[in-house]
């Protein structure tokens, strides 16, 4: 009797191993945090660190995963496509809590809650990359979220409360969307598992008007988490208000995971029915890229401008989306890995150049800044340069390639709209160089001398140009990563 | 079978008489009292119906830790405190009613569709509650969806930290803290004037 209940399915605990690292990780910081007499903030950005390279080095060790392709009930998909996903999320949570690190030290407030909650948000990414069943996938997006939520409100600025609330509510009511959506999942198919409701639906077993339905309400799920028009209302107001060192990462990672997720649904469960959900991604990749790009040069804050530009980022990756083929996503792996690269960069220079927490982020300060910090001056070109797509730099391969996969994919128009928006959208990113070069300085605003995160801003600098001179580095790794299985 | 009777017969009314009387209670902690006895009689309704984790589970949960959270809540805000029952919104209440109608039958519907009126088991629930209901259910929980499971705890586990770091009250930075400490008092003068004196966090 006793055998019969203890006896279980094998339970290969590998695949999760980077979340269960982060999971350990964040609980012993929480605690460090929480009972340490003395708190040292450095102390706990170590040990976050040290967390996430652990979590990174399982991540890497599960390339050669030889074991089942799904664990734990067909819950953990072990790939590749998870792998990279991963040590994205795992880089850009690294810089971030440099970042953050110096920010609230500057700042003279003491937060020892953002580091536990950052590894808590990047375990809710990892583990989003990997999910295989659309239960786990809205429990990953809640952690996640809710995380995040917290995270925006971590400075005591009224804007910060405020963006925080709203992204609340809109995220709340995004979330119901997205559980709705499941349910229609599962009302079509019986099964939330994404390879059942692929196989239901590629037999003709399942019930397609719920299965159209839950590909909709599924959509809309993500597209508030992505930030796609007309989703992307809480997006200026949250990025604005949030502590800037939380802008920088939530802007990089949480679309990282976002679209891993968004990818992975799309592609595997709702596959057979991808000439249905093409035309819903090309709408929202087409109304994104104009969107932002047109909004984003009425904007005189230059978090929110930013922020306006991330909203058009998001219209590009989903060009790569709509080739639905395995091109489509390699690029738009590529173009994920280009984007959060130079946004974490671009924010963590917005963090030192406007001094002390956040009274300097209008467009005229940055007026001149290449007198005051060349430096500075010269790492925020390159990350425009980037997000304009000129190259030398990673932006370009990376617009270039979601063209091809379009393109090839037989998608003309949505490449040529995304060609005339990133035209639109190269005279914002132009105009505030020509702020910081040809303009002399109107306000004194000191930027931050510090060495430490200038050198975590000059890593994504880096990368940008490594990956915009060299993409066979990484465009190998990107092809054997983006092939997603059902 | 006729014990089912007499148990269903003696808890429905009970049931429905304590929630209309919740519903008209003026005071909050007399309607959360009534809310706990109507709780206690839908899970004995859903002992009857063969549910028994369910039973246990709305007793624990329901009966037990989310009424001592709504009282707690009710004590916080003062237990007499009155609300005041003037619609703030014109309309609101015709809606209320109209919405509720709505619910009724959309819940109508949905049974007359799915499983019906009849008094049978649906297709399958014998087999989905082999070797018993409790047992059935600890091995969806525990066999197929373990890692939900574990995930949920990670949530709840940010949610609890995420409410403390929103509630808590503004802080003097540690640094300057101490120094204030160490600094000799002088009554005459404040060290800062303008800000408005809280209650010193405690820890």
């Amino acid at each position: 009797m006793l055998g019969q209940f203890l006896s279980h399915p094998p339970v290969e605990l590998g695949p999760i191993g980077p979340e269960l690292v982060l999971a350990g990780a964040g609980v012993l910081v929480l605690l460090g945090g929480a009972l340490v007499r003395r708190r040292q903030p450095r102390a706990l950005l170590l040990a976050s660190l040290a967390g996430l390279t652990g979590a990174a080095v399982v991540s890497v060790s599960l390339w050669r995963w030889r074991g089942h392709a799904t664990v734990l009930g067909g819950m953990v998909q072990a790939d590749r496509f998870a792998v990279v996903a991963r040590l994205i999320l795992l880089g850009v949570a690294a810089l971030a809590l440099v970042l953050g690190h110096h920010y609230f030290e500057r700042l003279g407030e003491e937060r020892p809650e953002f580091y536990p909650l950052v590894l808590f948000t990047t375990l809710g990414m990892t583990l989003i990359t990997a999910a295989a069943d659309l239960i786990l996938v809205f429990l990953a997006l809640e952690i996640l979220s809710l995380s995040l939520y917290v995270l925006t409100a971590l400075s005591r600025r009224l804007a910060a409360v405020e963006g925080s609330m709203k992204y609340f509510l809109l995220g709340a009511f995004s979330s119901a969307f997205f559980l709705y959506g499941v349910a229609m999942a599962y009302g079509a198919t019986g099964s939330t598992h994404l390879s059942t409701i692929a196989r239901s639906l590629a037999g003709q077993t399942g019930n397609q008007a719920l299965a159209l339905a839950a590909v909709a309400l599924l959509v809309i799920g993500f597209g508030f988490k992505v930030a796609a028009v007309p989703f992307h209302m809480w997006t200026p107001d949250v990025y604005q208000g949030a502590p800037t060192a939380v802008t920088a990462y939530m802007s990089a990672a949480t679309k990282v995971a976002a679209f891993a997720a968004f990818l992975r649904v799309l592609m595997t469960s709702f596959q057979p029915l991808t000439w249905d959900w093409t035309p819903i991604v090309w709408g929202l990749a087409v109304a994104t890229m104009i969107v932002g790009s047109v909004l984003a040069i009425a904007q005189t804050d230059i978090k929110r401008m930013l922020a306006y530009s991330s909203i058009a980022h998001a219209g590009f990756v989903l060009v790569g989306v709509s080739a639905a083929t395995q091109e489509g996503i390699q690029s738009a792996l590529f173009y994920l890995l280009a984007y959060a690269a130079t946004i974490l960069g671009a924010f963590g220079v917005v963090m030192l150049a406007s001094g002390r927490g956040e009274e300097h982020t209008s467009l005229g300060s940055y007026a001149g800044l290449c007198r005051r910090s060349p430096l500075l001056a010269g790492l925020m070109s390159l990350f425009l340069l980037s997000m304009a797509g000129i190259p030398p730099t990673a932006g370009f391969i990376a617009k270039v390639n979601v063209f091809r996969a379009a393109v090839d994919a037989g998608h003309w128009g949505v490449a040529l709209v995304g060609v005339l928006a990133s035209v639109v959208a190269a005279f914002f990113y132009i105009r505030v160089m020509v702020l910081m070069y040809m303009q002399e300085p109107l306000e004194d605003v000191e930027p931050d001398p510090s060495i430490v995160p200038r050198l975590a801003v000059a890593v994504p600098a880096l990368l940008t140009l490594l990956f915009g001179v060299f993409p066979g580095l990484v465009l190998g790794l990107l092809e054997r990563a983006s092939v997603l299985r059902w | 079978m006729a014990a089912d009777w007499i148990v269903f017969w003696v808890c429905a009314p009970i049931s429905i008489g304590s929630a209309i009387a919740m519903l008209l209670q003026r005071n909050a902690v007399h309607a959360a009292l009534f809310l706990i006895v109507n709780l206690f009689t839908v899970a004995v309704l859903y002992l009857v119906l063969g549910a028994p984790f369910l039973f246990a589970v709305q007793i624990i949960v329901y009966a037990g830790a989310i009424m001592v959270l709504f009282l707690f809540v009710i004590m916080l805000l003062g237990v007499d405190r009155e609300e005041r029952l003037v619609e703030r919104l014109r309309g609101q209440r015709t809606a209320a009613i109209l919405l509720g109608l709505g619910v009724v039958g959309e819940v109508v519907f949905a049974i007359r569709a799915g499983v019906g009126f009849s008094t049978r088991a649906p297709a399958g629930f014998g087999a989905a509650n082999g070797g018993g209901n409790p047992q059935a259910l600890g091995r969806l929980l525990f066999r197929a969806y373990f890692l939900p499971f574990e995930v949920t705890s990670i949530l709840l586990m940010v949610a609890a930290v995420a409410a403390m770091v929103l509630a808590r009250r503004r802080e003097r930075p540690v640094a300057s803290a101490e120094r204030r400490a160490q600094e000799p008092i002088e009554p005459s003068e404040p060290s800062e004037p303008s800000e408005p004196r809280e209650e010193e966090p405690v820890g």
